[in-house]
């Protein structure tokens, strides 16, 4: 049972889309304030949302 | 992937899992609190209080200070002098009966600059905060504590990595956030563990690691004392203790001359972990944003005052110092805390979930074992 080359993509794209998001997020904060923490806050806001969105989500 | 290595992986991802969940729980669950370990404080009213006075108030000069510490508490010694920018006109001060006493016996408080006038920081010494901060840091049980909890964060880390190999096989006929709501309790939450695993990976990563990293700092400052520190203050073994420092009043003057453009973190007086028995360590941090978590140490003669070196930061402390951040969430404003402390609920979700389904698949293993067996 071999995955198609594609599968991975399929699978993986969005998280990997994600977990750059928020690996920006978490380093940008580092370097300043302002418009570096608002980077931070939608890296690390987007995992929040999708995990209590899928949480909370019913039916 | 063929089935047998899905089984290998299986086997590392529910055996890493369970080994490290209650301690991972107990991390998540006291960590908590921690990240608004301030807003707490100050909600207590254990946050030291400033009078009013005007701003440009003039401070005291640092050996004022240190006589205005020892007055407070008398037969103690300072063992550190530390800055934050929130309090600009506060001085942390730790002081202990001896300068090597080790830390969770030292006294914290806050000196006002002004006026030398000793604050007192209740959460800093005992109380809830104090047994969260301990229950996570090392669950009072000093550094084999600490090792413990280093290895459980490891675990984790391979708890994390073999769930998104897994992930592979599990999703390959799913939509990403799927959640099947009505087949079955099981697929729900099944589907649930996929998803908020995946989506806070990185973030549980970058907490996992830097924690493991920071429970490992005694041994890296241990390091650091024999490589850098050992070397620096040679010259000074034979020399017998210091009975009389030397004034405290212009270290930071002579540091800031050695380190332009750098600002005071911490002065670690004589004889503590972070200076030796003849010098003062002074510690600058960088102005910039990232530099301002990375520490210079500036080694001043106590009883010259001269500058014995300005020591270079071996790559081992500068990874600890900037894991510290990555670790508290503290670097990003209240909207990273409160994103931070969603993040570690859901990891709690996470976690609980992942030890319901391997309780719901034993169960079912053991029904279906009748089963196999007329089967084969």
């Amino acid at each position: 049972m071999r995955p198609r080359q594609s599968s991975f993509w399929k699978v993986f794209g969005i998280p990997v889309v994600i977990g750059v998001l928020s690996a920006a997020g978490l380093f940008s904060a580092l370097l300043g304030d302002g418009a570096w923490d608002a980077v931070a806050w939608v890296g690390l806001g987007i995992p929040t949302v999708l995990g209590t969105w899928g949480l909370l989500k019913r039916g | 992937m063929k089935s047998k290595t899905i089984r290998r992986w299986s086997f590392v991802h529910t055996w890493t899992s369970l080994i490290c969940t209650v301690f991972l729980l107990m991390l998540a669950i006291t960590g908590l609190p921690l990240i608004f370990h301030h807003e707490i404080e100050q909600l207590l009213g254990d946050a030291p209080e400033f009078r009013d006075m005007p701003a440009d108030t003039p401070h005291l000069d640092l050996q004022q200070l240190v006589e205005k510490a020892k007055a407070h508490r008398p037969g103690e010694v300072v063992q550190y002098f530390g800055w934050d920018e929130d309090e600009p006109n506060g001085i942390f001060t730790i002081m202990a009966p001896t300068p090597d006493t080790e830390p969770n016996s030292s006294h914290t408080f806050m000196l006002d600059a002004r006026t030398g006038e000793a604050l007192e920081m209740p959460s800093a010494n005992g109380g809830f905060m104090m047994v969260m901060l301990r229950l996570h840091v090392d669950m009072f049980a000093g550094l084999p504590g600490k090792l413990l909890l280093a290895f459980m964060g490891l675990l984790f880390v391979i708890a994390i990595i073999s769930g998104v190999v897994l992930y592979l096989p599990f999703m390959r006929r799913l939509k990403f956030a799927t959640v099947r709501q009505d087949k079955s309790t099981r697929l729900r939450w099944l589907d649930l563990h996929n998803l908020i695993g995946v989506v806070t990976l990185v973030w549980a990563l970058t907490v996992g690691v830097t924690g493991v990293i920071a429970a490992c700092a005694d041994l890296i400052i241990a390091a650091w004392r024999n490589d850098s520190l050992s070397a620096m203050v040679e010259p000074y073994r034979n020399t017998p203790p210091l009975t009389q420092l030397a004034p405290a009043t212009r270290l930071l003057d002579i540091a800031k001359n050695v380190a332009p453009g750098m600002e005071p973190s911490f002065i670690a007086f004589p004889g503590t972990l972070f200076s030796s028995q003849h010098h003062y360590g002074v510690f600058m941090k960088g102005s910039t944003h990232l530099t301002s978590h990375l520490l210079t140490p500036v080694l001043i003669d106590a009883s010259t005052l001269e500058v014995t070196a300005v020591a270079e930061r071996p790559w081992y402390m500068d990874v600890m110092s900037l894991s510290l951040p990555l670790h508290f969430g503290d670097y990003g404003g209240r909207p990273m805390q409160i994103f931070w402390a969603t993040l570690d609920v859901l990891t709690i979700i996470v976690l609980g979930s992942g030890v319901y389904l391997w309780l719901v698949r034993r169960k079912a293993a053991k029904r279906a074992i009748v089963g196999t067996e007329v089967a084969s």
